[in-house]
């Protein structure tokens, strides 16, 4: 699971050695995040994102538990408890932005990590389990932001979970049965938030077991690295502990300070006004636009304005939807390159300055705004290149692309020269 | 294998939406959009400044009382505020026995147990603002969240309060079906145009127990800034709190930076 070099857990202390003989806790973190776990030198910042996606995690988990401590999941007084909890409970109007707001900052960070994954080719052999349950994760959070948005049943999360389940009805015969089956009725009311909030209760504990397993496969051929070259010898290579702790603390800090710049300052900044208005089945919103995290997709759900033979517009927007986050299953299978890191992929690097990134911007802005033109259009377009980069694209270019020279090694990266190179490559 | 089926799903998608572009783009192209009233007619709010503005904003406590004033005078004859209390009162600056007072100048309901009747009773402070009954047109807000829950929420109310005016003649030339219907009012700040309630506000309406000129602009800003500190009465502490927690914060970034220089230092990479 480890490199032969990496230090073994030593305890010193006798409690420890006793604990080690029988319940060997210490020794699992000693290998997981600190100095058994031997970790590339090279490591550029967007490295530190899985760190701080996981402390995201806990920081929802815990707002998350004081939170419910004070809410009551009905409709008739949802709304009411959550106002009760900002004005009336001590430091309730902290943690329900710093709740609100922390979705975001997981957000924020996990398309970081999804990105960084994308450009340096982390999901490619042999490394796609841990790509497959990072898809899985995502999709976990979307679903628990969602059900999360539902919860102050404001006239957002009453419109958004029927625009959303309605997604649903679009699936041809089962559609309709399903949709209320989801929703416990045939529009959003008790049922439907009752469940949603012991989903919304459970899915993150979810969350933390896949990311057990995103971690635990992650240690398994250890972590990627910019140059996208595999580890060759201990030259290559730092412990965690001192040397990542030291590099994801200090990077904490500056995601806490501009976490807490929002949460102190512009708590309401990425909130809808609409969801401060208590839920009105019998008042529709002139704009339903669901939370910023989703507009990519969102705009995708909309692109599809036409019929498409038999298809209807609305079930290809469905289709399209899911089949934007379900393409990346296959990513390990499309890009079938060798070289892991766009720096020696001069092709795929343009696509992705070029094409990706900037698709995803304009469909992120096309999704926040209203479905009229020339919005529709625009994000019309942009929703084409991103089915093509994924699936014509990415598979025509790491067929024909010719790649830069790779470094022999990370340390011939790093130092530029590596005395192994001469000889034969060490284990 | 695999590439060809990717490139088949590929295709799929793609076509679909350049088939949707291609119809889209030719309905844009051959039918171009009808401009509406509250298209050309609607209005972003007024620019205004209130002392709870900015990260630094604190409640001008006596502006909240002259809001409260305005408040109680005029807007809670038809408009509710459910989430706040009278004891909250004393945060904007009322002694116990002032808000004693307030509170039992309202009627509250009360189901009372024995009887199974519902009777109203004088309010004390740990009650809340009563519910409104409203006989007349449309279906006036609750108004305590009310600047949080509209754009630009504190000068939104501000302009609405002052912007009442006759139906320019440019939009009933250009829009003749959209004449404000009897029993609506026309203001550009309202997204639709026209709403049910008339203007609340006229001079001196209201006596200000601290002297200052009761004009409707005076009116209009005292009763937003109250309206903002309904919507969030602990405002000010939370950004009070922020700056400590950023000074820390910066502070230990610059430790966790120095340190992690140190750890590195011989090490490149």
């Amino acid at each position: 699971m480890s490199f032969p070099w990496a230090k073994e857990y030593t305890p010193s202390h006798p409690f420890m050695k006793w604990m080690d003989e029988r319940l060997p806790v210490p020794r699992l973190v000693y290998n997981a995040v600190g100095g058994g776990y031997e970790v590339p030198r090279n490591l550029n910042y967007f490295w530190n994102f899985g760190f701080l996606a996981g402390l995201c995690l806990v920081l929802q988990i815990v707002t998350g538990i004081v939170m419910a401590m004070h809410y009551a999941a009905n409709t008739e007084v949802a709304f009411d408890t959550i106002e009760h909890t900002v004005r009336d409970v001590n430091w309730g109007w902290l943690m329900r932005y710093a709740h609100a707001n922390g979705a975001s900052a997981f957000f924020v960070v996990i398309y970081v990590h999804i990105f960084r994954g994308f450009y340096f080719g982390s999901y490619k052999a042999p490394r796609e389990m841990v790509w497959l349950l990072g898809v899985v994760i995502f999709l976990l959070m979307m679903a628990t932001a969602f059900m999360g948005y539902v919860l102050p049943w404001g006239q957002m999360s009453f419109w958004g979970a029927k625009v959303i389940t309605g997604l649903f009805s679009a699936i041809p015969l089962v559609g309709e049965p399903l949709q209320q089956w989801l929703l416990g009725g045939f529009a959003p009311d008790n049922a439907a938030l009752n469940r949603f909030f012991s989903l919304h209760y459970l899915l993150p504990f979810v969350i933390v077991g896949v990311v057990i397993l995103h971690i635990w496969a992650l240690h398994i051929p250890g972590s990627s690295n910019p140059t996208g070259v595999e580890v060759k010898s201990e030259s290559d290579t730092v412990p965690f502990y001192p040397y990542y702790v030291a590099k994801d603390g200090w990077a904490i800090g500056v995601f806490a300070i501009l976490y807490c710049a929002m949460v102190f300052f512009a708590p309401n900044y990425l909130g809808h006004p609409d969801n401060y208005i208590p839920a009105n089945p019998m008042s529709t919103p002139a704009h339903i636009v669901p939370e910023w995290y989703f507009w990519p997709f969102y705009a995708i759900l909309r692109a599809f304005t036409q019929d498409f033979f038999f298809i209807p517009a609305k079930l290809m927007g469905v289709l399209a939807m899911f089949g934007a986050i379900l393409v990346w299953f296959f990513l390990p299978w499309l890009d079938k390159s060798p070289i892991r890191s766009s720096s020696y992929r001069p092709l795929y690097k343009k696509f992705f300055w070029f094409g990706l990134i900037p698709t995803m911007a304009v469909l992120f802005y096309c999704g926040g705004a209203a479905a009229e033109e020339p919005y529709v259009m625009i994000s019309q377009i942009a929703a084409l290149y991103y089915f093509a980069h994924f699936l014509i694209i990415l598979p025509i270019v790491s067929a024909i692309e010719k790649p830069k020279p790779l470094p022999f090694s990370i340390t011939e990266a790093v130092l530029g020269k590596d005395e192994d190179a001469k000889l034969e490559p060490s284990a | 294998m695999a590439r060809i089926l990717s490139i088949l799903v590929g295709l799929f998608f793609t076509v679909a939406l350049a088939w949707s572009l291609g119809l889209g783009f030719y309905t844009w192209a051959t039918e171009p959009a009808q401009p509406t009233a509250e298209h050309e007619f609607h209005e972003h709010p007024k620019h205004v400044s209130f002392a709870s503005d900015g990260p630094f904003g604190t409640f001008d406590k006596q502006q909240l009382q002259r809001g409260f004033q305005v408040y109680q005078q005029v807007c809670a004859a038809c408009h509710a505020l459910k989430h706040v209390a009278f004891r909250d009162l004393e945060k904007i600056g009322y002694n116990e026995p002032e808000v004693k007072a307030i509170a039992a100048q309202f009627q509250i309901p009360k189901y009372d147990e024995m009887t199974g009747m519902v009777e109203t009773v004088e309010g004390t402070p740990t009650d809340y603002f009563p519910p409104v009954m409203y006989a007349g047109q449309g279906s006036p807000p609750d108004l305590s969240l009310i600047t949080k829950a509209r754009h630009d929420g504190g000068p939104y109310v501000y302009s609405l309060l002052t912007g009442y005016q006759d139906q320019p003649a440019e939009l009933l030339k250009h829009f003749p079906e959209a004449k404000t219907p009897d029993g609506l009012y026309y203001n550009p700040y309202f997204p639709n145009l026209n709403l049910a309630m008339p203007a609340p506000l006229m001079e001196d309406m209201v006596t200000y127990s601290d002297g200052t000129p009761a004009t409707v602009d005076q009116m209009a800003k005292d009763v937003s800034a109250f309206l903002i500190w309904t919507a969030e009465p602990t405002m000010d502490k939370r950004k009070q709190t922020g700056w400590p927690i950023l000074g820390f914060l910066l502070f230990a970034t610059i430790l966790g930076y120095m340190s992690y220089r140190n750890i590195w230092a011989n090490k490149k990479h």
